[in-house]
């Protein structure tokens, strides 16, 4: 069963040992770390996920709202600034640089400047954005709708997920998120590269970000440089399909 | 139930047991109190999270909350609208186990896990949003079929009277407890806060815990509309709990002052033993 433990679980009953005084608390956290429990626990993100597509309509809008709704300020949250050199090299020369890739499982592979980005059809949408923390803003946005992308590059059938790899990185890990079919082909779903009518600003993930409407901040990628499509999130980062899925456990599913 | 019916010398005989709650009702009571515990734990780790609340469509943090919990110059505080309340200590700012300052909002002992993690909270609150649903679900439904509702908590008539509810409330207030047969009924407090909080309370945290998943935001929109966006769902969210956190404190006070003892095995064992009557000036057998 030792084999079993995680370092975070050392770390805690340790901290919990120090702790003799409140030897519930300490019980109560070995319980929250054993992985029998975890395991029973996660069950109610695939509840969730299951509930939704099976129950509500895979289409359904995320509500829109008019310009007397706009947050006063849009929050900028998680990475503010990627770090490196080549970012600040983009920026300055406004990412006439910048490309994203679309590759994976796909009939065409792309290379896609702004300028193509931007010649495509356009989504405009104010959305109301949900941090997991629990605070929303309320913003315009604007891009091509990934599907078009999607249809752009020929997507294979074989194709389940779409991987949105990310410029920032946070810790030395490259940021990157990822999403099903359902949600990637949502009408919503759109490569922002402005905000409320003006260009992205950086701290918001400039010079391109994803939104999907219906899930929760941590998914709407920032810095995009590749949308990969893939059959299978098990060989990307540690397999949980998202950077901080990957570290803290967050749901993959953020549609909650 | 029948065994006690037989005669027996006055002065000798126990008083009179009655089977009072059915297993369904003590099922529910048992795996409801564990789950609204965890619930209640877990939904303050999320809100230590963002300690603001907001109301309307959109709220974070350059917006103006009615209700936030802090810390500044070493002090913890909870500000509600302009009124600033110092819960150093407890509140805001206060010292974990290993004798550490800590500035969340809740304190380690109030939250599940006892040190900061969203995602674990979340995990504990939404699995046990499920049991919470289902159990309830289940049981609004016994109760309506299996004669619960008819038999035991619909308010009669006389009942709705504002004599009766006044002098049911002086009888709480001077913590005079029905004995003998009235005893085994529920008075007419008790029907109205079971059924508020059966049908009440529970159903609209589900909803307004629902109105705040951006699936569902898509999915049923007319949540946002019935409380009032997002950020007010959250808001009507918080305040419901600790509703139910009241409840559940003057619920145990009346248990202890009823006879903790009689109270418990009833909800245990489902039989209840019937305080002796005491008769007293003025009212009818």
């Amino acid at each position: 069963m030792t084999g079993l433990i995680l370092p975070r679980r050392e770390l805690i009953v340790r901290a919990g040992g120090m702790a003799a005084a409140l030897p519930l608390l300490a019980a109560c956290d070995r319980v929250n770390e054993a992985p029998a429990v975890r395991k029973i626990l996660s069950m109610g993100e695939e509840m969730n996920r299951a509930s939704q597509r099976a129950l509500t309509d895979r289409d359904a809008l995320a509500p829109e709202y008019g310009r007397a709704d706009l947050s006063p300020v849009f929050r900028a949250n998680g990475t503010r600034l990627p770090e490196g050199a080549d970012y600040p090299a983009h920026a300055a020369n406004g990412f006439a640089d910048w490309r994203v890739r679309v590759s994976g499982l796909v009939a065409r592979p792309l290379s896609l400047s702004l300028a193509d980005l931007r010649a495509m059809p356009q989504r405009r949408q104010i959305t109301r954005h949900d941090c997991v923390e629990g605070w929303s803003a309320i913003a315009e946005w604007m891009g091509p709708q990934l599907r078009q992308v999607l249809a752009a590059a020929g997507v294979r059938d074989a194709a389940r997920y779409i991987v949105f790899h990310c410029a920032d990185r946070i810790g030395g890990a490259a940021y990157y998120e990822s999403c099903d079919m359902v949600d990637a082909l949502h009408p919503q779903t759109i490569l922002a590269w402005a905000l409320n009518g003006s260009v992205l600003p950086i701290a918001n993930g400039a010079p391109l970000r994803l939104r999907i409407e219906r899930q929760l901040g941590y998914k709407h990628a920032k810095y995009l440089t590749g949308i990969e499509a893939v059959a299978s999130l098990e060989k990307v980062g540690a397999g949980k399909g998202g950077f901080w899925e990957d570290r803290i456990d967050y749901e993959w599913y953020a549609g909650i | 139930m029948e065994e006690d019916q037989s005669p027996v010398a006055p002065a000798a005989a126990p008083p009179p047991r009655v089977y009072r709650h059915r297993l369904p009702t003590r099922l529910w009571h048992w795996i409801n109190a564990a789950t609204l515990l965890v619930m209640l734990m877990s939904g303050l780790m999320i809100f230590n999270a963002h300690p603001r609340l907001y109301w309307g469509q959109y709220g974070a943090n350059y917006d103006q909350p009615w209700l936030s919990i802090g810390s500044k110059a070493n002090r913890g505080y909870l500000r509600i609208a302009a009124v600033e309340i110092d819960t150093t200590g407890v509140l805001g700012r206060w010292t974990d186990a290993n004798g550490a300052t800590k500035t969340w909002a809740f304190p380690g002992w109030a939250t599940i896990p006892t040190s900061y993690s969203l995602a674990d909270g979340r995990r504990w609150h939404l699995f046990f949003a499920w049991v919470l649903a289902i159990s309830l679900t289940l049981y609004m439904l016994w109760t309506a079929i299996g004669g619960h509702l008819r038999k035991d908590l619909h308010v009669r008539r006389p009942e709705w009277s504002p004599g009766h509810i006044w002098q049911d409330i002086k009888d709480h207030a001077r913590l005079r407890f029905p004995t003998g047969e009235a005893a085994a009924r529920y008075n007419i407090l008790q029907k109205l806060s079971y059924i508020g909080v059966i049908f009440v309370l529970l159903p609209l945290m589900i909803a307004t815990g629902l109105t705040m998943s951006p699936g569902m935001n898509a999915a049923a929109p007319w949540l946002l509309d019935l409380f009032g966006g997002r950020q007010s769902a959250r808001s009507i969210h918080f305040i419901l709990a600790w509703a139910l956190v009241a409840f559940f404190l003057v619920h145990i006070a009346m248990v202890l002052l009823a006879g903790p003892v009689n109270e418990l095995r009833s909800m245990l064992t489902g039989w209840f033993r019937l305080p002796a009557d005491k008769p007293r000036v003025g009212e009818n057998a």
